[in-house]
């Protein structure tokens, strides 16, 4: 009757072989102060931050001015040509993060070229810039104007397609939309091919829709801060909350088993220990939001007491009713300043699917490094909120546990909860 | 239709490279004419985008069997000036 | 103990009929649903023909401002959920809100919106600088389609976890295969799921006239898609939705619903080899195929249906035929292999909920859909393709097959006889 399996991968729906630990092995970062690993993670270190007037195109007709930008990216001097006219700025951008987090993995072709290697992205916008120029092209021009790369460059499986392209990678592949939530969603449903049978899964997100349709489409939220000032646009937690500056970047990693990683001598980062999501109530229901369920739901997983959580990264939304939704949670989890609270995206801007996935990153150079990163513009968070917010200089402290939250607009809520490995990582030279 | 709009190629290897880029070791300045495209590294999509840049730009139209025949940048130019024959063609 | 995963619910939204009831009259029939597009004036496009959805909001139960609020997609996706909720009989508010999730796959989203407003806020395309003061409230949530699982998590009061699956072509298989993890592995008991897709849209049209992938068959719209024929030219553009219930099998049994099938296996590869092209061995779907069978503990033989992606194009059923040959070996050409894209045109990211849901309604009515069309097979195509008229026959086991942009193959197998209330094979 059966048929048995036939390699050794996947089936997400299927009962799975191993439950062993995912751990992370390589990190690609393209954020807005650093382009390249350890590029950001000095400048988040150094409190330096990416938010500044948008150059892109000139913002002045714009309620909102200011946005973090990747700057000095040059696609030739990462990519083939071949691969230009075919994709947009973010997939570009993605590309370039696998590479430096395959790379940095040291996984070749024996590790990435079977069906056991997978890609799971997350995106919120797909290649908004490149969709941009084409509408423009068919409503100015006429049909006949339309790119034939327009058939896949916009949509939102993008990255996942030309990542598992360039690498070979012949596994279990997925895209997550949560919006800024699926960022670690999707690490998560990496996390989750590996329990079915995969050995690497390249993963994160990153996203850009920092063209003026794209910026268009942002600004309706009304959530957008409009302050001209970099120091001032996006504090969260702060009394001055006044709204978020959006960013673009993201980071993406490289996801394997334990078993796999120590057998090829690879040096772990960290592991992901637990994943919960969860849904808000509708609008206008009694109903409280449920953060809270999702930090306790990825407490569970990882079979984490509250006590042990070293350092929460927050989703940090910078407006004064989501701020105060979010230390709520973590008050009722770790208690009134229970635990020491970051975020560093207050120095890149909120980067939707890219955002979850540098925190991911974050935590885990914290990790290495034996220190918090803080919260840039911030001096002293509104004593209403309670919470113990890094802010200043980084703090020096070994953190073995780390809670990373991301909360995406319509109500999304995702946690996930990393340790240290047992062995700790050097910093590189 | 002009004289100028006479279709060499150099047009096709001008269009090739804006609409889908420079090969990796490939000399597109080369005799490429005969070399097909899929030696040059040059897939399907490749080539309909630049079917469709010349198309626009000499106002003339490839059916599918038209560009399932083009396999070579040469075979394109004998195409395209065909066509744009029996644009002028029909414009006169 | 191993979580096991059932279909309770099944709502529809597709071309030739809404409600379960009239799309099975449209597959069981043979029926095209394919014609010349009515949404807009297509006349200056290559392929200029769709299987629209004759769809009315206001007669289907959404509000002013559901209506006003939500894509074409993702009402589609609130209709089905609505009538799949109905069917499953089982009282979401009486639920644990935090044990419901949602996992609803689209490959374009909120596009229709999307380019209607860009007209506006661009002016025609006029102005690169889009002028924000035009940009209504919910343009956001038309740029992020994590937007329509939200509509359908507020509708069904699930708090668990909520996710849009977005793998092109293969979303409508994917997010199946997704919501059946959830309850797998204990993250939830219900899940709402399926896809939904609205790609009927000048934009779209566009792309895919120009790598011609569409049929130019404009004189002749409802035989235009001709999946496994001599003839075929190209796939048909279809839309609509179909969504599910999803449950764990006790949390069913308990309450003795109705057992459409059992999930039993899903798997996906990546060709990692084109975004738009496939290779002629069909290596990776049959992977694809071989896992999920060996997942569900079915043999090759054991199939007695598959429902083909089948879309149309020259390549894609060369590329399909050499995976089930590859992957069924002997039992390729004895078990019935058809495509309803042949009558229902192809819907991106929703056709494969859709195709799970032929395959459900194949099992109730012990009916394989035809292959409308199909008068003269390609002899590189040569399985049983049930050409032109549906055939009667018991249906327990079946597969389903996907391939999408960006190199996706999925794969889902479903089993039970979904003929008696938790009737299902032990």
């Amino acid at each position: 009757m059966s048929t048995g399996r036939t390699d050794s991968t996947t089936d997400t729906t299927g009962t799975g072989s191993t439950t062993g630990t995912a751990v992370v092995t390589g990190i690609g970062v393209v954020a807005p102060n650093g382009l390249g690993t350890e590029e950001y993670w000095a400048a988040t270190l150094r409190g330096e931050s990416g938010i500044r007037r948008l150059t892109r195109f000139d913002p002045a007709q714009y309620p909102s001015r200011l946005a973090g930008e990747v700057l000095g990216f040059d696609p030739s001097a990462h990519l083939p040509d071949r691969l230009l006219p075919q994709t947009d700025h973010m997939t570009r951008l993605a590309l370039t993060a696998a590479d430096l987090a395959v790379l940095d993995a040291g996984a070749g072709p024996e590790e990435l070229h079977t069906l056991g290697a997978g890609v799971v992205t997350a995106s919120a916008s797909g290649g908004f810039e490149f969709g941009q120029r084409e509408l423009e092209n068919l409503w100015s021009k006429g049909n006949e104007y339309v790119s034939a790369y327009q058939s896949f460059a916009w949509f939102y499986a993008v990255n996942t397609g030309q990542i598992s392209i360039r690498n070979g990678m012949r596994g279990p592949s997925g895209v997550i939309v949560a919006d800024q939530a699926g960022g670690l969603d999707a690490v998560a449903h990496a996390r989750r091919q590996l329990r079915g049978g995969a050995s690497l899964m390249v993963t994160g997100g990153v996203d850009s829709s920092l063209c003026p349709w794209g910026w268009t489409a942002q600004i309706a939220t009304g959530l957008l801060s409009t302050s001209d000032d970099p120091a001032r646009a996006y504090t969260p937690f702060a009394d001055t909350a006044n709204g978020y500056v959006a960013g673009e970047g993201g980071a993406i990693l490289v996801l394997e088993t334990e078993e796999a990683a120590l057998a090829r001598g690879a040096r772990p980062y960290g592991s992901v220990a637990g994943h919960a999501a969860t849904f808000d109530p509708p609008p206008g229901s009694s109903r409280g939001p449920a953060l809270r369920a999702a930090i306790l739901g990825a407490l569970a997983d990882a079979d984490c007491p509250p006590g042990d959580v070293d350092v929460v990264y927050a989703d940090a939304a910078g407006l004064p009713d989501k701020d105060a939704a979010e230390a709520a949670a973590l008050r009722e989890v770790f208690g009134p300043h229970g635990v020491p609270v970051t975020a560093p995206k207050s120095m890149t801007g909120r980067l939707y699917s890219g955002g979850g996935p540098l925190d991911l990153a974050t935590a885990l150079l914290g990790f290495r490094d034996g220190v918090i990163p803080p919260t840039a513009n911030v001096t002293l968070p509104d004593p209403a909120h309670r919470i113990d917010l890094v802010t200043g200089e980084p703090r020096a402290v070994a953190t073995r546990t780390a809670l990373v939250l991301a909360r995406g607009h319509g109500g999304f809520n995702s946690a996930m909860v990393l340790r240290a490995p047992a062995a700790p990582r050097t910093p590189s030279p | 239709m002009s004289v100028q709009q006479i279709i060499t190629l150099q047009d096709i290897v001008r269009a090739l490279r804006a609409a889908a880029g420079e090969g990796d070791g490939v000399d597109l300045d080369g005799d490429i004419a005969d070399v097909t495209f899929s030696e040059l590294g040059y897939d399907s999509i490749a080539v309909l985008e630049t079917v469709g840049s010349l198309e626009r730009a000499y106002g003339f139209s490839l059916g599918d069997e038209a560009i399932q025949e083009a396999q070579t940048p040469g075979q394109l130019l004998r195409l395209a000036i065909e066509a744009t024959a029996g644009v002028a063609g029909l414009a006169a | 103990m191993t979580r096991r995963v059932v279909i309770t619910g099944l709502g529809v939204v597709a071309p030739g009929g809404i409600g379960a009831k009239a799309y099975w009259d449209v597959l069981a029939n043979g029926r095209t649903a394919t014609r010349a597009i009515s949404s807009f004036d297509a006349s200056r496009y290559r392929s200029r023909i769709a299987a629209e959805c004759d769809f009315r909001p206001e007669e289907a139960g959404l509000t002013p401002q559901e209506i006003r609020r939500m894509d074409r997609a993702a009402q589609f996706a609130a209709v089905a959920a609505d009538e799949a909720v109905a069917d499953s009989g089982l009282l979401f508010a009486d639920l644990p809100p935090h044990r419901t999730g949602v996992s609803v796959g689209t490959a374009v989203g909120c596009t229709t919106s999307l380019e209607r407003e860009y007209v506006v806020v661009s002016d025609g395309g006029r102005q690169t600088l889009t002028d924000h003061r035009y940009g209504v409230p919910h343009l956001y949530d038309y740029l992020v389609p994590s937007s329509v699982a939200a509509e359908v998590a507020w509708r069904v009061g699930a708090e668990g976890p909520v996710n849009t699956v977005s793998t092109g072509c293969t979303s409508g298989l994917d997010a199946v295969g997704h919501a059946a993890a959830l309850i797998r592995e204990g993250s939830a008991d219900v899940v709402v799921g399926g896809a939904t897709d609205a790609p009927i849209s000048p934009i779209t049209l566009a792309c895919f006239d120009a790598i011609r992938a569409t049929s130019p068959r404009n004189d002749d719209p409802a035989h235009a898609s001709r999946p496994f024929d001599r003839s075929r030219n190209g796939f048909v553009l279809g839309e609509g939705a179909a969504l599910f219930v999803f449950e764990e099998l006790e949390h069913a049994r308990r309450r003795g619903a109705h057992i459409y099938a059992e999930v039993a296996g899903f798997a996906t590869r990546s060709n990692a080899y084109h975004m738009t092209g496939l290779r002629s061995d069909g290596a990776e779907l049959a992977q694809a195929v071989t896992a999920a069978l060996g997942q569900a503990r079915v043999a090759p033989g054991d199939l007695d249906y598959v429902n083909a992606h089948g879309s149309g194009t020259k390549q894609n059923d060369l590329h399909e035929t050499a995976a089930i040959k590859a992957s069924l070996g002997e039992h390729a050409r004895t078990t019935p292999v058809s495509s309803i894209k042949s009558m229902i045109g192809h819907s991106l990211g929703a056709i494969g909920s859709l195709e799970v849901a032929a395959c459900l309604l194949a099992m109730r009515h012990g009916l394989v859909p035809p292959t409308a069309n199909l008068h003269d097979p390609d002899p590189k195509c040569d399985l049983d393709h049930v050409p032109l008229t549906a055939r009667e026959t018991p249906v327990r086991s079946v597969l389903s097959t996907g391939s999408g942009f960006g190199g996706f193959q999925s794969a889902v197998v479903l089993t039970g006889n979904g003929t008696e209330k938790g009737g299902l094979a032990q």
